[in-house]
């Protein structure tokens, strides 16, 4: 048994490749990002040791700042709306729903496997005002409530918003999926007892479920968290970062930076900024777990 | 009694006013997909289709090269699909059950990947395929989808592996199985459930990739399809809606009859793999 599992050559043969192209491909190029992010210009062109220099335009960049506010605005929205309503939705049907769970839980999942970009169309589509009214507008006029057609991805003042119903649309089925799963496995006993206990409606939930959701719901904040801090396909697909800078993430702004500005230097340090606040943000909201055990 | 009714009736139309929040922009999509572009401006935009005008397909996939751009997806997605699942499981099965010095921290070098925001990587990247000459190559977008899906797949094999017995593994090794042998005829045939879930996921996250297509490739005839959609959208602008409607639906339906054909062990495998981690 020993000799089969510390077979020298097997683990080489299992284990070399995929570090080799791993190594190669995602963390040299992590730690190149930080070599990069001293120099100015592009390689091959003006490019220069700078230093620091980079890091410190940084917060003299108003598109930067702009940029880190929209993320922000969109993480707070998009994260606490994926989780909070996937948690809502579970709670629904784990107490509401008598009939056809797994077909709802079906349904609900659909959107989740969609391809962002497609869903991007789509949601194009639905928020349109010209040349026709698209879903949302014809809906709107059609009982009447002309006053509130307008240009949903088409001003500043609604445009991220209209992006973050569109991303919570896409992912609060996932999470209800994964807490319906949680909540089956908290035992009928103890809501049982809680009943007996009078413990029902809100105080339930707060004293009992959501104690034991807990870890769940980190997890989810964590996973939901990370992923909105990455802002780019579904913003691109639905309004292509405007209009102007209104839905335009860091991620976005590094893009333009490094590729249509050709300042790879500059667009480095803009990337090492959104791998600190990935892991510093999931730091945080994982420090939550421990505090109360 | 009535005071209940009322409740169990509100709760119902609740949860039915969800579903259709969650389809209802799917089924419009389709209607609007067999649309004729007159339809647009004479009804109302939630109006049905009056005809099945399917011709908005057929410009789709001609015109808008949309038979292109998915063999493009395809060719990319499976082969990366391949060696993910290759890798993850000799990896997995190399640090979790095997026995040598560097196993934990090898383990926690992949897992770290989970973590790292591809738009961190992606100007290295760049100018090493640059340099390569990889750029408007598949093998480029290969590679990088191989190296980007390791982490997680190793990480969900090897919550599976945890719980594998050891027991069937020693009976094999005392029938004079080698490592090779014991692999391939033991391990991986028990192992299906975890390989269904790798390959589900990793699936839908390289289908769904944009950002490394669009910064590696540009040449037209190698875009996949994420990239061909928005290349698409913009070429027929706002004018032929009809046509973008069957594009966008071609892009969608693969993706709904694998989920749900896969429904049940894809939930399985990901309440698993939540809980575990």
């Amino acid at each position: 048994m020993k000799k089969v599992l510390g077979n020298k050559a097997a683990i080489a043969l299992f284990v070399v490749p995929a570090l080799i192209l791993y190594t190669a491909l995602v963390m040299v190029p992590v730690i190149w990002s930080l070599y990069y992010s001293l120099f100015s210009g592009s390689p091959g062109l003006k490019w220069e040791f700078v230093g620091i220099k980079n890091y410190l335009d940084l917060f003299r960049d108003k598109n930067f700042r702009n940029a880190l506010m929209v993320n922000f605005k969109y993480i707070s929205v998009v994260t606490v709306g994926q989780v909070g309503l996937g948690l809502l939705l579970a709670l629904m049907f784990k107490f509401w729903l008598k009939h056809c769970k797994s077909f709802v839980r079906t349904l609900v999942f659909f959107p989740v496997v969609l391809p962002t970009v497609a869903v991007g169309q789509l949601f194009a589509k639905i928020y349109e005002i010209q040349p026709h009214y698209g879903l949302l507008n014809s809906f709107l006029s059609a009982v009447g409530l002309q006053d509130l057609v307008q240009p949903w991805i088409g001003q500043e003042s609604t445009a991220l918003w209209a992006l973050c119903v569109m991303d919570i649309w896409v992912a609060m089925g996932f999470y209800s999926v994964i807490f319906y799963g949680a909540l089956l496995d908290i035992s009928d006993d103890i809501l049982e007892a809680a009943h007996i206990d009078g413990a029902s409606g809100f105080n339930l939930f707060r004293r009992i479920l959501l104690p034991l959701l807990r870890p769940m719901i980190i997890t989810s904040l964590v996973f939901s968290f990370s992923g909105t801090v990455k802002m780019f396909e579904s913003a691109l697909a639905l309004t292509k970062g405007g209009p102007g800078a209104a839905t335009k993430s860091l991620s976005m702004y590094m893009y333009d930076v490094s590729f249509t500005f050709n300042k790879v230097g500059y667009g480095s340090v803009i990337a090492i900024v959104i791998f600190l606040i990935c892991v510093c943000g999931s730091a945080i909201i994982n420090k939550f777990d421990v505090r109360d055990d | 009694m009535t005071m209940r009714k009322v409740k169990g009736g509100l709760r119902g139309f609740i949860i039915v006013l969800i579903c259709m929040i969650e389809i209802y922009p799917l089924f419009w999509m389709l209607t609007a997909s067999l649309k004729q572009q007159h339809e647009w401006s004479e009804n109302p935009a939630y109006a049905l289709n009056k005809g099945f005008y399917v011709q908005n397909y057929a410009d789709a996939w001609t015109r808008g090269n949309m038979a292109v751009f998915f063999k493009n997806s395809l060719i990319t997605t499976l082969i990366s699909l391949v060696f993910i699942v290759i890798f993850s499981v000799t990896v997995g099965f190399a640090v979790t059950k095997m026995q040598w010095k560097l196993r934990k921290a090898v383990a926690k070098y992949f897992t770290f990947g989970i973590m790292i925001p591809v738009a961190v990587a992606l100007i290295p990247l760049f100018q090493i395929y640059n340099k390569a000459h990889l750029l408007n190559t598949r093998a480029c977008l290969i590679l990088t989808y191989i190296a980007f899906g390791l982490s997680l797949s190793i990480y969900l094999v090897q919550g599976y592996l945890r719980s594998f017995p050891d027991d069937i593994m020693e009976a094999a090794v005392i029938d004079g199985c080698g490592i090779y042998k014991m692999m391939w005829h033991i391990v991986v045939p028990l192992m299906k459930n975890a390989i269904v879930t790798v390959l589900v996921l990793q699936f839908f996250f390289k289908w769904n990739d944009l950002l490394f297509s669009m910064t590696f490739i540009s040449d037209s005839s190698l875009k996949t399809i994420q990239t061909g959609l928005l290349y698409f959208s913009d070429e027929f602008g706002s004018k032929n809606w009809g046509a973008i409607f069957a594009s966008v639906s071609m892009s969608v339906f693969p993706m709904l009859i694998l989920y749900t054909v896969l429904n049940k062990k894809l939930m399985e495998g990901m309440m698993a793999g939540a809980v575990k981690g």
